[in-house]
């Protein structure tokens, strides 16, 4: 449709060289070098364009900027390290350790349960994918779920691991009811926001493993499991990590969650070992700072600042390692990867 | 059938456990809906239609909810939820059109006139500002912009305008849509450059061959053959935006007001409180039967929106698979 479109602007009259034209003779240009020439709708446009193009390193920087100098501002060795402690005077509140180890905890349990779904899935779709129309409907399922707001699942997860048989992932109190809150659902829960990432950044590995790699396989001999254990899934493990490590991302800057399913409070539960830790309630430095932020109770807007930079300097940290081990994989391929794709 | 019966076992089996695992997402979103929906119906069924309507204070009404006890009657369900649907369409729809006019413009941009070094900075700059966490996004927009637009923006005249009907603090409809706005730009950029570069190059040229200049060939060639993937773009960004809990809580001033298009540019900075983020805010009270099944009426109708725009972001992309464009 695009390609029978008329050109909008009048052609130029046609010059024959020699031919006496009137008028100065005709300067020599390439034709559009100038946006001088162009028409006025045209021209701002274009200005816009810049403007908006601006804007947008402008934001970036700016927001990058900020938050360092505001978290270098406030930010002290000590408050990675000690404890928060619930008082309003900002000297005397503690540090954030205990969040920083609930994100790291939230972030490894939601992933160590999306990797494996998400890959078993992809490999499913892509090298079986039969009956067909089931993998079709798992397909637009997992964009459903990529496409639920977080705040759902929170609300799904509280209502799930309320049920009697997920008592072990929480705690029970005495009338029997279980409370739902712990590591362990929230992680569960976090899981799902990182498959997708992972589900697409698997299957985009594989569909983009030529049809002959697989051909070899199967003519040594070997059956389709074996090919999928020992040639597609050493090939396609940097796309693994890649959407291992943007679901990381989401699951460290996500809030909602950790507000309705962690209980968002200050300390980690410190009874009954590791395995109490997990079933115990806590919070992360995303809860953190919006308990710190105006909004929450807490009002302490240095440690907000602080705990926001750390926060910022993991999720950057982790889109880096994104980077670095997209360029190791492509190097290792010789596959192009798309540089602003991954979303 | 007896071809597939003749694979070695190891592979049906295979088959068989990566299948299942991938049918456990399905199970998932049956769960999902069926437990949600079970949990919202006494709200819907006290309220029936008028669950949907506007009547009388809705924050009176959640207050009422949470001190209703454990064994509510049918009166404490009582709920208008009309304020809370409205801020939830005014600032999505709002913020979705800024969205899709700045993304439009950066997108040309970085697909065809940023020069090349200011090209490799812009790139990495989209993907950093779609991976900020909204709390951050949220923390900066109520410690910078709302005591700026508290402070500066809103004239002591306009306070005691409507100083007996709400107050003005600067938490306001303004800054949800501008935060949301910078929030949801990075994914529709990223969806549409990845539309733009999809259109064969020998379009455009084609266009400029004919003696049009370079900015109207982008504009009437490659954007306008693109338009599937920059709809699917808008699609994908709003249903983010309309589950954005945290940064709305954080500066729109959690009141449960539906700011009045009538006051003109007053407007703008009247506060306001999202479906999202009510949820988030009322968690605490989450025990109360009748504040439960409010909570979760309103997480049936954020679901059915995503669903919605899922379906919408996937028939919008269905043009584009004849240019070869995958997800």
């Amino acid at each position: 449709m695009a390609t029978s479109m008329p050109p909008r602007t009048p052609l130029p009259p046609l010059r024959v060289p020699g031919q006496p034209t009137g008028g100065p003779p005709p300067k020599k240009r390439r034709a559009n070098e100038s946006i001088s020439t162009w028409r006025l709708t045209d021209r701002i446009g274009y200005f816009l364009m810049w403007a908006a193009g601006l804007l947008v390193v402008a934001i970036g920087l700016g927001i990058v900027g900020f938050m360092a100098i505001k978290g270098l501002q406030y930010l002290r060795p000590v408050l990675l390290t000690s404890h928060p402690q619930a008082d309003l005077d900002q000297s005397k509140s503690g540090g954030f350790f205990d969040p920083l180890v609930g994100t790291v905890l939230l972030t490894v349990i939601g992933i160590a349960i999306a990797t494996p779904i998400a890959v078993a899935t992809a490999v499913w779709i892509v090298e079986y994918g039969r009956p067909t129309w089931l993998a079709r409907v798992i397909d637009s399922g997992i964009e459903i779920i990529a496409g639920t707001p977080d705040i759902v699942l929170a609300l799904f997860g509280l209502v799930l691991f309320q049920q009697g048989i997920f008592g072990w992932m929480s705690f029970r109190a005495e009338d029997g009811a279980v409370f739902g809150r712990s590591f362990l659902t929230a992680g569960a829960m976090m899981s799902l926001i990182a498959l997708p990432m992972v589900f697409a950044a698997t299957r985009e590995g594989l569909q983009a493993v030529p049809a002959h790699v697989r051909e070899a396989s199967y003519g040594l001999g070997k059956t389709r499991a074996a090919t999928i254990r020992r040639v597609l899934l050493p090939s396609v493990k940097s796309n693994i990590s890649t959407g291992a490590a943007l679901g990381m991302g989401r699951i460290a800057g996500d809030t909602a969650i950790v507000v309705v399913l962690l209980g968002a409070s200050l300390r980690l539960d410190p009874e009954g070992g590791i395995f109490g830790i997990l079933q115990g309630t806590g919070g992360t430095l995303t809860s953190y700072v919006y308990n710190n932020s105006p909004a929450g109770e807490g009002n302490a807007a240095q440690k907000a600042y602080a705990a926001a930079f750390v926060l910022l300097l993991i999720v950057i940290g982790l889109n880096f390692a994104v980077d670095a081990i997209a360029r190791r994989g492509a190097r290792a391929n010789g596959i192009e990867t798309s540089r602003l794709g991954g979303s | 059938m007896l071809d597939r019966l003749r694979q070695p076992w190891t592979d049906r089996r295979a088959e068989l456990t990566l299948g299942a695992l991938a049918c456990s997402v399905l199970l998932v979103i049956a769960f999902m809906i069926a437990f949600i929906a079970v949990k919202a119906w006494p709200s819907f069924n006290a309220n029936g239609l008028s669950w949907f309507s506007a009547k009388g204070n809705v924050d009176q009404q959640l207050d009422a909810m949470v001190n209703s006890g454990a064994n509510p009657t049918k009166a404490d369900y009582q709920l208008g939820a009309w304020p809370l649907i409205y801020a939830t369409l005014l600032t999505t729809v709002l913020s979705a059109a800024c969205a899709l006019v700045f993304s439009l413009l950066a997108s040309i941009f970085i697909v065809e006139f940023a020069p090349e070094r200011l090209r490799r900075l812009i790139v990495p700059i989209v993907r950093l500002l779609a991976a900020v966490p909204s709390v951050v996004y949220g923390l900066i927009g109520i410690l910078v912009i709302v005591p700026f637009i508290g402070g500066s923006l809103i004239s002591p005249g306009r306070k005691e305008s409507v100083q007996y009907v709400i107050q003005l603090s600067g938490t306001s409809l303004i800054v949800a849509v501008v935060v949301l706005t910078v929030m949801i730009t990075p994914i529709m950029i990223a969806m549409t450059v990845d539309g733009l570069h999809s259109i064969p190059r020998s379009w455009k040229e084609g266009a400029v061959a004919l003696g049009v200049n370079r900015w109207r060939a982008m504009w009437t060639v490659t954007v306008r053959a693109a338009r599937p993937a920059i709809m699917a773009g808008v699609v994908l960004a709003t249903a983010r935006a309309i589950g954005e809990a945290i940064m709305i809580s954080m500066v729109a001033g959690s009141k449960g007001f539906a700011p009045n298009p009538a006051d003109g540019i007053t407007f703008l900075f009247e506060p306001l409180r999202t479906m999202a983020a009510t949820i988030v805010e009322d968690s605490e009270s989450i025990n109360a039967p009748a504040m439960q099944a409010s909570l979760y009426a309103m997480a049936l109708l954020l679901l059915a929106g995503g669903f919605v725009l899922s379906i919408g972001s996937w028939l919008a992309k269905q043009p584009l698979k004849k240019y070869g464009v995958r997800s």
